[in-house]
């Protein structure tokens, strides 16, 4: 059965003829040309077949009206005579006349008999009739007058050898047409196939589960160099994706098994070595905390995922970023005074509107000033600020802390990464990854910078640009 | 005591919950699954629903709480779910839920949530002022005074003592001053929310002698007349 569900990983059978795009286009190739040769025939055979034809016609039709002309004229006799002058002058002996009166009785004319195939008067007829020693073709034209028949008509031998000839050729020429179309779809068929097996190849390769492939181009940048290009744009941000996920499990793994081995060991050992209800009761309520922790952090890897998936630009809206901003301030004013810090603000009042996921931003700028403060020693200075820099709206972050070292920098975006310097203060390490994703989310990018370069410390800068609306 | 049904297709988790509940003084009815916790709840009254987003049996949490709705039936209805994305609490406080709540949660958060669902008020009057002991809260003029002496408050802290005197001698969990107060709908690191909550407290606690804002072990604060 054709429509038999294919394998996963077997290669799939070229398919059937009719299946078979490239026959498809080849049959409409065929399909065009011929129509186009018709054509070019059809007019060929109007303009020289069809053209004597027609001069026949108009002759026959001409030397009849003559001839009743000079019937009305002169009457029967003058029609006799006028019918026997043409003969006579007739050297090719082409013209067929014959006049017969109302009894069938033959009055003039090159023909022996009344032909029996003639119908009406006025009509037009081709028949065979017996002339100039032969059977012939004619045309041939019928007049009645009172008290007489006439035919007027011409012998049509030499034309009907001519249009078999013309037939013939065309005949010829129509099967060279057929065979340059067949040859050409053939050639169009080979060449889209050619054209196709790289990519066929690659999608082939990576169905069988390596994603490293990707289609070649051939650099002629025509539409099947922009199909790979899309094919390998899409790859690479499935490539990223899996990257991504692998990244997730990898974190689960790590930062998830050893808090909950930590949790399960404590618990563990107060079950095996609690003195007392007391002891007990506070292992399990320590117990509790770490489980919070971990769902917590799993939270928030939630939250990086559906971030970096983009599974969230649905909930876009367009948002007044200062407003979001100030708010933000506010919050983390109080926590920054309580450790004796200072929060300073540096938002315009209007800012071009950014579409984008309100919650999403609010925690990156919550984990920033978070961040800040807890990093930040007493005395410090934090500042939020927003600009619009034209192409980009910026939001930074800065604070008078210890700052991080450049080559720390690219891994603190990652996700579960900690200066060794601050292991001792809670949070997941996960802040500044969510940080990021939501910037890429929102078409930016997150950036660490020095705050203030040259001095020590330098405090750090984390700047957040925003794609405009 | 509110009358409650719960539906729950977990177990584990309805006892939990159930027990709880019944420990604070509610009666409790169970349903394991969506079709009989629409049975229950369009042919008996309750105060307050608390659901499972998901439910087995066809009918899930926002498709019960739809029909409820469709029906006329407007008890608040508390959303328990495992699903965390922003766009789900939306889908079903759309569906005509009041509340929504993550799991896994802590047993006082979810208290908590339920008291301050169950004791809305019922009169649609608006309120003007409120009142805790000798401190009072005027809605219309925006002013708080103790003991007659006027007290400087910022607008937050304002919306926040707001907050907790609606729902005076009630448990009110820092999620909920932080979903309520700052429309937020994430979990900061660090506890930002106590910073604000002592803050306020040391302004209306100053000159004093008995506090007014409590802090209750394991799950928030409380406002009430009594030390």
């Amino acid at each position: 059965m054709s429509d038999a569900p294919r394998l996963p990983g077997l290669r799939p059978t070229p398919p059937r003829l009719l299946q078979s795009a490239g026959f498809r286009f080849a049959l409409l190739f065929i399909a065009i040309y011929s129509v186009a040769a018709s054509f070019l025939v059809a007019v060929l055979w109007w303009a020289t077949a069809g053209a004597l034809d027609r001069q026949t016609i108009a002759s026959i039709r001409t030397d009849a009206s003559t001839l009743v002309e000079r019937f009305r004229e002169s009457g029967t006799p003058g029609l006799v005579e006028a019918i026997e002058e043409r003969l006579a002058l007739d050297a090719q002996n082409e013209t067929i006349y014959l006049l017969v009166a109302a009894d069938g009785r033959r009055l003039a004319g090159n023909l022996r008999d009344w032909p029996t195939a003639i119908g009406e008067d006025g009509t037009w007829f081709r028949t065979r009739i017996q002339h100039d020693g032969g059977v012939a073709e004619a045309r041939v034209h019928r007049r009645d007058l009172p008290g007489l028949r006439l035919l007027v008509g011409r012998d049509e031998s030499e034309r009907v050898q001519l249009r078999l000839l013309l037939t013939e050729g065309v005949a010829w020429s129509l099967g060279a047409v057929l065979i340059f179309a067949g040859l050409g779809a053939a050639l169009i068929r080979r060449a889209l196939q050619a054209r196709m097996r790289p990519a066929v190849a690659t999608a082939l390769g990576i169905a069988g589960g390596d994603l490293s492939h990707r289609v070649p181009l051939s650099g002629q940048g025509d539409e099947f160099d922009r199909l790979g290009a899309t094919m390998n744009d899409m790859l690479d941000r499935i490539a990223s994706l899996m990257a991504g996920l692998r990244g997730v499990s990898d974190a689960i793994a790590h930062d998830l098994r050893t808090p909950i081995a930590r949790a399960r060991a404590k618990l563990e050992e107060s079950l095996n070595t609690a003195a007392g209800e007391a002891e007990l009761r506070a292992a399990m309520e320590e117990g509790i905390a770490d489980l919070d922790n971990i769902s917590r952090v799993f939270q928030a890897l939630l939250r990086i995922a559906e971030a970096e998936a983009g599974a969230r630009r649905a909930a876009f809206a367009p948002l007044d970023l200062p407003e979001v901003l100030r708010d933000a301030a506010e919050f983390y004013e109080a926590m920054a005074e309580a450790h004796e810090q200072r929060l300073e603000t540096d938002l315009p009042e209007h800012l071009a509107h950014v579409v984008g996921d309100r919650d999403l931003l609010l925690q990156a700028v919550a984990n920033l000033l978070d961040n800040a403060i807890k990093f930040t020693p007493p005395g410090g200075v934090i500042r939020l600020e927003a600009r619009d820099t034209g192409a980009r709206i910026e939001v930074a972050v800065s604070d008078s802390g210890p700052g991080l070292p450049p080559q720390d920098r690219a891994q603190a975006l990652d996700r579960f990464y900690r200066a060794d310097s601050s292991r001792h203060l809670p949070g997941s390490g996960l802040g500044l990854s969510l940080v990021r994703a939501v910037a890429q989310l929102h078409g930016g990018e997150a950036v660490l910078l020095d705050a203030m370069p040259g001095a020590d410390p330098p405090g750090l800068r984390v700047v957040i640009s925003l794609a405009k609306l | 005591m509110m009358r409650i049904l719960l539906v729950e297709d977990d177990v584990e988790v309805a006892r939990f919950v159930k027990k709880g509940l019944q420990e604070a003084g509610h009666t409790v009815e169970h349903a394991s699954n969506g079709r009989d916790g629409l049975f229950l709840a369009a042919s008996e009254s309750f105060d307050m629903l608390v659901l499972d987003r998901m439910l087995p049996g066809g009918v899930d949490g926002v498709r019960l709480v739809e029909t409820l709705r469709q029906q006329g039936n407007r008890s608040p209805v508390l959303f328990l779910s495992a699903l965390s994305a922003v766009d789900e609490r939306v889908k079903g406080l759309k569906a005509g839920g009041d509340d929504y709540l993550v799991k896994p949660f802590a047993f006082a958060e979810l208290l908590a949530r339920v008291e301050a669902l169950g004791r809305r008020p019922s009169s649609e009057a608006p309120v003007t002022k409120l009142k805790v002991a000798d401190l009072e809260l005027d809605l219309l003029s925006r002013t708080v005074t103790r003991s007659g002496r006027k007290i400087d408050v910022q607008p937050r802290e304002f919306r926040l003592l707001e907050h907790l005197m609606r729902h005076a001698g009630q448990v009110v969990t820092r999620t909920m001053l932080l979903e309520k107060v700052w429309d937020y709908h994430f979990d900061p690191q660090t506890n930002v929310i106590d910073v604000h909550v002592s803050r306020l407290r040391q302004k209306l606690d100053k000159g004093f002698d008995k506090p007014l804002i409590h802090t209750v072990r394991n799950a928030g604060y409380m406002i009430r007349a009594e030390g």
